[in-house]
């Protein structure tokens, strides 16, 4: 008997398609960043209704502190390797990801991430898991995303930004691309931010003050 | 050449089998004024949005282009970027199963589902789940499938079938929505909330607390892919809500389930399909959420995932040189939007998930033209050309309609038809002058008897058949060989 795999790569032999086909090269990459482009990123991503600050590095923690505030959040996790230093109120009950299970991070307010990259033309910030930005649960169940951007971690355009991830996919790391908050528009066509992922998306970018 | 040899067609499921024709359904989808309502304006949104992030965009014309060639190298190679892919995704630690059609997928989901000793579990919205009515499979297992996405949880509960591939519920208005959410979330779980009105952000919410604790409970999730990169081992699910997220990462197993075609030859060919993809479906610069994974990763996510590939009819469409370009279609709906019958006629209409110009060249490839709604769809367009324009991986949809009707007609050949019969008697009519003048002489005599109307509206047999859908025009009252008879006879 023949298995599937077999039968369905011998319909395919069968089905006369091979040809040599020529395909046009993509449109080449925007070049390398410059200060319009984290101009171009921060006006994107407020676009989709997300806040956006744009910060020195000294001024991180009270950034922090008061964006939280903003949203009322009195639980905040935080992913390994996130600055320690940054969450300095002492008000706010600050959790590190000890084998919390989802019902955890249910119960929680907020997360604060780092990020990997950020796509100027389309004001999209990715998330490579990496230290600073947690496993994906973290950045998913809690309805506050409080995300900190390097303004050097800015790339011009989508073909930029896959070409620089390469390396993260080739050793397994998963990747999250997030475009504002989570939105549907499922009903009538009208668009209602927040849905099942954080209804609020907080992106500081540092280093280099606008 | 060697002789091509074509792979079997998809079964048409039972919720398709017996469906009338194109035209009926279309008849009574038009009757349904809030759909058409609906669909006007949905359409004429999406088209809109469309069209200002293409705009953005400075070299469109060039991303199509390569999209399509990518595409279509995919196709030419198809065995050997799936063994890549398979090589690739098995390394990455995930188990690759074949299926060679939808009762084949069904089991071994059902059976993987089985062996995890769970009666439920979540689903993240996919064409080809429900293409093989996996989740019907599932119930008759006794596994409960939970849609998670906005649209399709609303189908699901309302008993209803999806009518676009991006928006399913665009033919329900919000209070049809809110009575769906009141009278059907108890028995699915927690209960609408007592003072959900039919604000959409107030039932977007009932939907938000109904499926949380779906997710956190959730053992098994199920999904498709909008990309499989072959190599890299990567799979891909676009989407908007966050319900894709929480499907893909919070249960310890996750299943996806991927049509042939969706292979992707290197990991930089997503940074054409990541642009092309979004401004064309939902009309935005990025989707909010793209979630991409390359088999489990350690401490995070479900730590056994699976793929299982699937032809169902992908390889019929193949052996066909004009039609296998269909199968470089990435599910962005644009052409729906565009289509000047879909607007009208709405999704139902196509009788297959596949609704709107890329369903009526889809479907009867996959299926077939021996079913009557199959074969009336290459029909359901006025071939307009709207839908290649939009098309962001060039798909010469009114193209292939035509392919496609040549096939519908040669299958019936030797058959009568309408048509044949019309073109019998016409071709008589021309044999001999005379005979022309004569039928002439008899339809200006009938527009005397006529005096004062403009249009007809009701025809005797057979030109019924044009009136029952339309207006025909009143014959002329003289023709021209009788005006220029009459104005320069004499100079002759």
């Amino acid at each position: 008997m023949t298995t599937a795999r077999e039968e369905v790569l011998a319909r395919i032999r069968a089905a006369g398609a091979a040809r040599p086909v020529e395909v046009p090269p993509a449109p080449e990459p925007s070049p390398q960043p410059a200060p319009e482009t984290v101009d171009l990123f921060a006006e994107n991503v407020a676009d989709y209704r997300a806040v956006v600050e744009r910060l020195a590095e000294s001024a991180v923690p009270q950034r922090i502190s008061s964006a939280l505030g903003q949203y009322g959040v009195t639980s905040v996790v935080v992913p390994d390797g996130l600055p320690s230093g940054w969450l300095t109120d002492a008000a706010l009950r600050v959790l590190a990801d000890e084998r919390l299970t989802a019902y955890d991070l249910d119960a929680i307010d907020a997360v604060v991430t780092q990020a990997a990259v950020g796509i100027a033309e389309t004001g999209t910030i990715v998330l490579d898991h990496t230290a600073g930005q947690g496993r994906r649960a973290l950045s998913l169940v809690p309805d506050v995303h409080l995300c900190v951007i390097r303004a050097d971690q800015v790339v011009g355009d989508v073909p930029a930004a896959v070409r620089q991830l390469r390396p993260a996919v080739e050793t397994g790391r998963p990747l999250t691309w997030i475009s504002g908050p989570s939105a549907t528009s499922d009903i009538e066509l009208n668009r209602v931010e927040g849905v099942h992922g954080p209804r609020h998306l907080h992106v500081l970018i540092v280093g280099d003050e606008a | 050449m060697s002789a091509r040899h074509t792979g079997p067609v998809a079964a048409t499921t039972p919720t398709f089998i017996g469906m009338p024709k194109f035209p009926a359904l279309a008849r009574e989808a038009l009757g349904n004024t809030q759909q058409r309502r609906n669909l006007a304006f949905a359409t004429q949104t999406i088209r809109g949005k469309r069209a200002a992030v293409v705009g953005e965009v400075g070299d469109w014309e060039a991303l199509r282009l390569n999209g399509a060639a990518v595409k279509d190298e995919v196709l030419a190679h198809l065995d050997d970027y799936l063994i890549q892919l398979e090589d690739k995704l098995t390394a990455a630690g995930t188990t690759v199963h074949w299926a060679r059609d939808a009762a084949e997928a069904n089991r071994i989901v059902v059976e993987l589902v089985r062996g995890k000793g769970v009666d439920e579990v979540v689903k993240v919205k996919s064409m080809a789940t429900q293409e093989i009515e996996l989740n019907e499979a599932l119930e008759e297992a006794g596994i409960a499938a939970w849609e998670t996405d906005l649209a399709e949880l609303i189908v699901q509960l309302g008993n209803d079938r999806p009518s676009h591939i991006l928006v399913p519920a665009i033919h329900r208005g919000r209070a049809e929505i809110r009575d769906i959410f009141r009278t059907r979330m108890a028995a699915a779980g927690r209960p609408a909330p007592e003072t959900m009105t039919d604000e959409p952000a107030q039932l977007a919410e009932a939907a938000r607390l109904h499926l949380r604790e779906k997710f956190l409970r959730a053992k098994v999730g199920i999904s498709g892919a909008n990309f499989a990169i072959a190599d890299t081992g990567t799979l891909v699910v676009l989407e908007s809500e966050g319900n894709g997220r929480m499907c893909l990462t919070l249960p310890e197993t996750l299943i996806s389930v991927v049509g042939i075609e969706k292979v992707l030859p290197t990991w930089e060919d997503l940074g054409t399909f990541l642009q092309l993809l979004p401004r064309s479906s939902t009309g935005e610069r990025m989707n909010p959420y793209t979630s991409i994974w390359t088999g489990p990763a350690d401490g995070d996510g479900p730590q056994e995932t699976h793929v299982v590939l699937v032809d169902n009819g992908r390889t019929h469409v193949l052996a066909d040189p004009v039609g296998r370009q269909a199968l470089r279609c990435i599910r962005c709906s644009a052409c729906l939007n565009v289509c000047p019958v879909y607007e009208r006629a709405g999704g139902h209409a196509y009788g297959s998930v596949y609704p709107g110009p890329i369903g009526a060249v889809l479907t009867p490839q996959l299926r077939g033209i021996d079913n009557p709604i199959d074969a009336s769809l290459p029909y359901a367009s006025s071939l307009c050309g709207a839908c290649f324009e939009v098309c962001p991986v060039r798909i010469d949809i009114p193209r292939l309609l035509v392919n496609l009707r040549t096939q519908v007609v040669d299958a019936h050949r030797g058959r009568p038809s309408a048509e044949g019969l019309a073109m019998k008697s016409a071709a008589w009519m021309f044999a001999e002058p005379g005979r022309w003048a004569s039928m002439q002489k008899g339809i200006t005599a009938s527009s005397k008897l006529l005096r004062g109307k403009r249009t007809l509206q009701h025809l005797p047999w057979p030109g019924s058949v044009w009136t029952d859908a339309r207006n025909a025009p009143v014959p002329p009252r003289e023709t021209f060989r009788q005006w220029w008879q009459r104005t320069h006879g004499e100079s002759r």
